[in-house]
């Protein structure tokens, strides 16, 4: 069942950019990125149970690694690639500590102080970052088409490795930390350890969004890693379904795009809609979109069970 | 041989009140040693205490020759200490089986190789059929018994259990004695019940508490007869 599902959606997006103009076509290239930062947000947020304001700080950190690689000619965008993924977890890696020994708003108030230092360090680390002029980076690719492809199979690969991860043992550590972080200790597990790696995991997948950022756009500045870009994130991933990787690319994308289109459609009232889609989702999905038993739909039991929902969230 | 735990006057205050009062205890090797005594007695507290789930405000533990005092929960549990929770602590996300697997994986390297250990455990709990099903659909009386196949699975030396008969149906009450009577002779109990028959029924010493102090140790026939535990009930009742 989820198969019929799953392989028209793959082929359509490999298929997308023959079927739109340029423009959609690194639109929704940008709207990959996103998506990929969104499964490092929800990575920590859904499964690891640390909702987090601060992935911008690993994705900018991974993006100006890898414009910095590009511009000085050390390698072209898988060389880029696994730079930005090695500084993103490094980022992470040091700032562990500030992180994985809070719990609940705590994380989300630190993890937004780690997002802003490291906008206001891209802002003015001129010789780095170039500074609020940003960095223009090297053209990897020569067509929109080409860039999009390469972020759809980059996306695509990583998905399915943390995918593969969370139904390994490590997968199962995750959740039960997250469920009971207390009987796992009594267990001898070490919790902190736990999600002190789950942390670094996410960074340098933040990491690798920032190299993909600069392959897609060609151009990176502290604006692409904004509080905006952080909160939407979150809501992205909150809509998506916060446990489910699927659920995470495709909530991530929708609220970006909401947010894209609907500002040129409806000048200066993206925001107000913004909030109404994430009430209504609360409301009518607060699971997520990928929490939600579709099978329901015209059955005459509307209540979906529990365990329908968990198994639609996990599976997702 | 050596004591396998020791208190020494171990002592936890919570403001003014102090829930363990300058506790000094020895338990030997393989003994079944039972804590009674009136709620409020300080019970719960000394196995938190002894499992490192809190700090001592005073005193030391020592579980095999080794003092343990600093360490926390997750070293404790990997030198031997196991325990099940008053309130049944489960994983509700995880499979009835996975909840197994992980509670064994940091004493039997690893969640794939406990798997093994964990079909038979839950068998012996009456929870086979149970195995692929999540742990939050499980009744209360299943999640203790499962709690239980979760703390037998990382092969404890000193297995700490706080009231582990409260809400099983009759047919789990027997099916959890026969469980810790059938467990290994080396393994040291310390049991918390308000449940006199199975306390009489499985301990070689039981301990009186009150008020966070010792009351009286004896065999269950000295217990059973004493004046001062006696007292020590009534006196909480008055």
């Amino acid at each position: 069942m989820k198969w019929l599902v799953l392989l028209p959606a793959v082929a359509l997006a490999v298929a997308v950019p023959w079927l739109v103009d340029d423009y959609t076509t690194a639109t929704l290239s940008r709207l990959l990125v996103l998506g990929l930062v969104g499964v490092s947000v929800a990575l920590l947020t859904g499964v690891t149970g640390l909702p987090t304001l601060g992935q911008t700080a690993p994705f900018a950190a991974g993006a100006y690694a890898a414009a910095q690689v590009g511009l000085h000619e050390v390698g072209g965008p898988p060389v880029q690639l696994l730079a930005a993924a090695g500084v993103g977890a490094a980022f992470a890696l040091l700032t562990a500590a500030l992180v994985v020994y809070a719990r609940g708003v705590v994380v989300l108030m630190i993890t937004l102080a780690i997002g802003e230092l490291a906008i206001t360090v891209a802002s003015r680390w001129k010789a780095a970052t170039g500074g609020t002029d940003g960095l223009i980076a090297t053209a990897a690719f020569d067509s929109d088409r080409a860039r999009y492809l390469y972020a759809l199979a980059v996306v695509g690969v990583v998905v399915t490795l943390v995918l593969l991860a969370l139904r390994s043992p490590a997968g199962l550590l995750l959740r039960a930390s997250r469920d009971d972080e207390a009987r796992m200790r009594a267990s001898g597990h070490p919790v902190t350890a736990y999600l002190a790696g789950a942390y670094v995991a996410a960074g340098a997948i933040a990491g690798a969004g920032g190299a993909l950022l600069v392959t897609t756009q060609q151009y990176v500045s502290p604006a692409d890693f904004s509080f905006d870009t952080a909160a939407l994130l979150l809501l992205g991933v909150v809509i998506g379904g916060a446990g489910s990787m699927l659920g995470a690319v495709a909530g991530t994308a929708l609220v970006f795009a909401a947010r894209d289109w609907l500002s040129g459609l409806l000048p200066g009232h993206a925001p107000l809609l913004l909030g109404a889609l994430f009430v209504l989702t609360a409301y009518l999905l607060p699971r997520g979109v990928a929490g939600f038993d579709w099978r329901r739909i015209g059955r005459r039991d509307r209540a979906a069970s529990p365990r329908a929902v968990r198994r639609a969230n996990q599976e997702a | 041989m050596a004591d396998v735990l020791i208190t020494e006057a171990l002592t936890r205050r919570y403001g003014s009140l102090v829930a363990v009062d300058r506790l000094d205890l020895r338990i030997a090797p393989g003994e079944r040693r039972a804590i009674i005594g009136p709620n409020g007695a300080g019970k719960t507290t000394l196995l938190d205490l002894v499992a490192g789930a809190i700090r001592p405000s005073g005193g030391r533990i020592r579980f095999d020759g080794r003092d343990v005092t600093g360490y926390g929960p997750a070293r404790r549990a990997q030198l031997g200490i196991g325990r099940i929770h008053q309130r049944p602590a489960v994983w509700p996300s995880l499979t009835t089986l996975d909840n197994v697997a992980v509670a064994a994986a940091r004493r039997r390297g690893g969640v794939r190789r406990s798997r093994h250990t964990a079909v038979e455990l839950l068998d012996r709990l009456g929870l086979a059929a149970q195995a692929g099903a999540e742990a939050a659909r499980l009744s209360h009386g299943q999640r203790r018994q499962l709690e239980i196949a979760m703390a037998l699975a990382g092969e404890p030396r000193l297995l700490l259990l706080d009231e582990p008969a409260a809400g099983l149906s009759a047919v789990e009450f027997e099916r959890l004695g026969e469980v810790l009577r059938d467990l290994p002779e080396d393994v040291t109990v310390l049991l918390v019940e308000h449940r006199l028959d199975l306390v009489y029924a499985l301990a070689d010493v039981v301990t009186v508490l009150r008020d966070g102090q010792y009351v009286a140790t004896g065999t269950p026939d000295e217990i059973r007869v004493s004046h001062a535990v006696r007292q020590a009930y009534s006196g909480a009742v008055a």
